[in-house]
């Protein structure tokens, strides 16, 4: 870019033309260079450390039931888990399970995130609703959403509705306290630049406080999925009926009721790999993106 | 889209004689000790297309008065007229927004201004042209330099089509090279543009390369100490002996004012 100035530079004749060239010059010497990091590294840096943990995991599970540590009916060997995998699999009903679970994980982050997110904006633009029920908003994060259970199942009956009452229960204090930290690290700069601009009231909410809460924002949809996929599995576990039909909390529930530990442990595996999937899949490269496009996120 | 020239041209005949009016301007704010007086009757006229800077040393109230003149607050009495419209406002950190490209925050400022969605591309490409920084529409703010961020945050504060142009301090923060190109393309642009500014600055030598008009005002509370014309030709340079002449009087003056609240 810089380097196409310097030709206009390189007659020297007229003043303005000086200008422009030391200018040319000096944008291209101070100009911050930024490099993206090469697939082999991201592959060596990032996937095989976790990769490495996980083979560890398994080996040392491997040697505990080799050692015959305790009765195999307590402690399963990874290849019983296994089998228990590839029979639900052949059955065709491993994804029906696992989607059971995550569609209605999503929906209910979808209405969580659709009910938190105004009430962040007005905990966090109105001074009145804020003294109200800000301090309400942040200790329900602290209130574990198992304890939405049996209300829920009261009010409601066992159904989804309940198991999407107590999602929104666990997820929307999250949200909606992600967005208020978000909006209340916005430089006052920035807010001033707006208003200069002509950005003010609801102008000044969407072209300025929204984009610069975006990263506290995106922190809290973050936690807000892990409070979700925990609520709905709490849910789950204490909630089952036929009616319901069959999510991953039934699954392990189920294994606990037929003594079928390599169920029980499958069970565990898969909410821990769905909850890191929808996170690695969705969040993290959000939040990645949200950062790298502000010049935030430093290379490690 | 005409040209930034041509527009200015074709406001002169509907200008005003003043691009800002400060009438007998105070300010307090209410300190620990009472209300505490940070402007007293300040009284200014910045004419059309006239440069002039504001010169103080710490305490003197300069961004206050720049804040009560851009409207982002209310003087305690006194009146402030700025015919022009609302003033463009730079400050001495970019204050450009991290999630938006450099063309994109030009474009915010010409969206809040009302210019139509088909002419901003154009308007804003134009306005990076002028402060030389056409090719660098799709630069996140994270990739430009200290100079380049400024630059841009001065082709959005001209996207705001005002007559007049507010800066506090602007290039404070940059390095003494940096600076003295950005003093030349200041004064390349407010000859190009015919815009009014009113500049802050505690550089004394700053103010003098700049202005037209140099405004000293003495500190706790701000007042007007006293106002010199700077008639040596531009482009100046930082290094002309005239402007050294003048910017060793200014400075003297600017020292006794300092001194005076040593004494009580």
């Amino acid at each position: 870019m810089a380097s196409t100035d310097t030709t206009t530079a390189g007659k020297g004749t007229d003043k303005a033309d000086d200008l422009a060239g030391l200018e040319a010059g000096l944008d291209a010497l101070d100009a911050v260079q930024v490099n993206r990091t090469p697939v082999r590294e991201v592959l060596l840096h990032k996937v095989l450390p976790p990769l490495a943990a996980v083979a560890l995991v398994l080996v040392a599970w491997q040697l505990l039931v080799w050692a015959e540590v305790t009765e195999d009916y307590k402690l399963p060997a990874p290849s019983a888990v296994w089998d228990s995998v590839s029979d639900m699999w052949l059955k065709g009903t491993l994804f029906e399970v696992i989607w059971t679970s995550v569609s209605r994980g999503l929906l209910g982050f979808l209405l969580a995130l659709a009910i938190g997110t105004p009430l962040g904006l007005v905990v966090a633009r109105v001074k009145f609703v804020r003294a109200a029920i800000g301090p309400i908003l942040s200790g329900l994060q602290s209130l574990p959403s198992v304890a939405w259970v049996p209300p829920a199942v009261i009010w409601l009956g066992l159904n989804d509705k309940m198991m999407f009452a107590v999602i929104l229960l666990g997820a929307v204090p999250s949200i909606a306290n992600g967005l208020v930290s978000g909006v209340d690290q916005v430089p006052p700069l920035f807010l001033r630049a707006g208003r200069t601009l002509g950005a003010t009231g609801l102008k000044g909410a969407w072209h300025i406080v929204m984009p610069a809460a975006l990263p506290g924002y995106v922190a809290g949809l973050k936690q807000g999925w892990a409070f979700s996929w925990r609520s709905l599995m709490a849910a789950e576990i204490i909630a089952s009926s036929p009616d319901l039909g069959l999510g991953l909390g039934q699954l392990l529930e189920n294994g606990r009721n037929n003594a079928d530990m390599p169920g029980v442990f499958l069970a565990i595996v898969l909410i821990l790999i769905v909850g890191i999937a929808i996170d690695l899949l969705i969040f993290s490269p959000l939040e990645r993106w949200v950062l790298r496009s502000r010049g935030l996120l430093v290379r490690s | 889209m005409a040209t930034a020239i041509a527009k200015a041209e074709d406001r002169v005949s509907v200008e005003h004689e003043y691009a800002a009016r400060l009438g007998h301007v105070s300010k307090s704010f209410n300190g620990p000790a009472g209300p505490q007086l940070v402007l007293d009757d300040i009284t200014l006229d910045v004419a059309p297309g006239e440069f002039v800077t504001l010169l103080g040393a710490s305490g003197c109230g300069k961004s206050t008065l720049l804040n009560l003149v851009a409207g982002l607050d209310r003087p305690t009495a006194g009146s402030i007229e700025t015919p022009g419209g609302r003033p463009a406002l730079m400050f001495q950190e970019h204050a450009l927004f991290p999630w938006l490209t450099a063309g994109k925050n030009i474009e915010l400022a010409l969206k809040l201004r009302g210019v139509p969605k088909g002419a901003r591309r154009q308007e804003a490409e134009r306005l990076l042209e002028l402060v030389r920084l056409g090719g660098a529409f799709r630069k996140r703010v994270h990739e430009l330099s200290g100079g380049m961020r400024q630059r841009v945050a001065m082709a959005r504060a001209l996207a705001q089509d005002s007559r007049l142009l507010l800066m506090d301090e602007p290039f404070a923060a940059l390095d003494a090279i940096t600076r003295d190109v950005l003093h030349d393309e200041l004064t390349r642009i407010w000859r190009e543009t015919n815009v009014s500014v009113l500049f802050v600055t505690h550089n004394v030598r700053e103010a003098v390369r700049l202005a037209q008009r140099v405004v000293l005002l003495s500190s706790r509370p701000g007042r007007v100490a006293r106002e010199w014309t700077v008639d040596i030709d531009q482009p100046r340079r930082i290094e002309d002996t005239a402007v050294a002449e003048l910017s060793v009087e200014i400075t003297e003056e600017l020292r006794g004012e300092i001194r005076r609240h040593g004494q009580h």
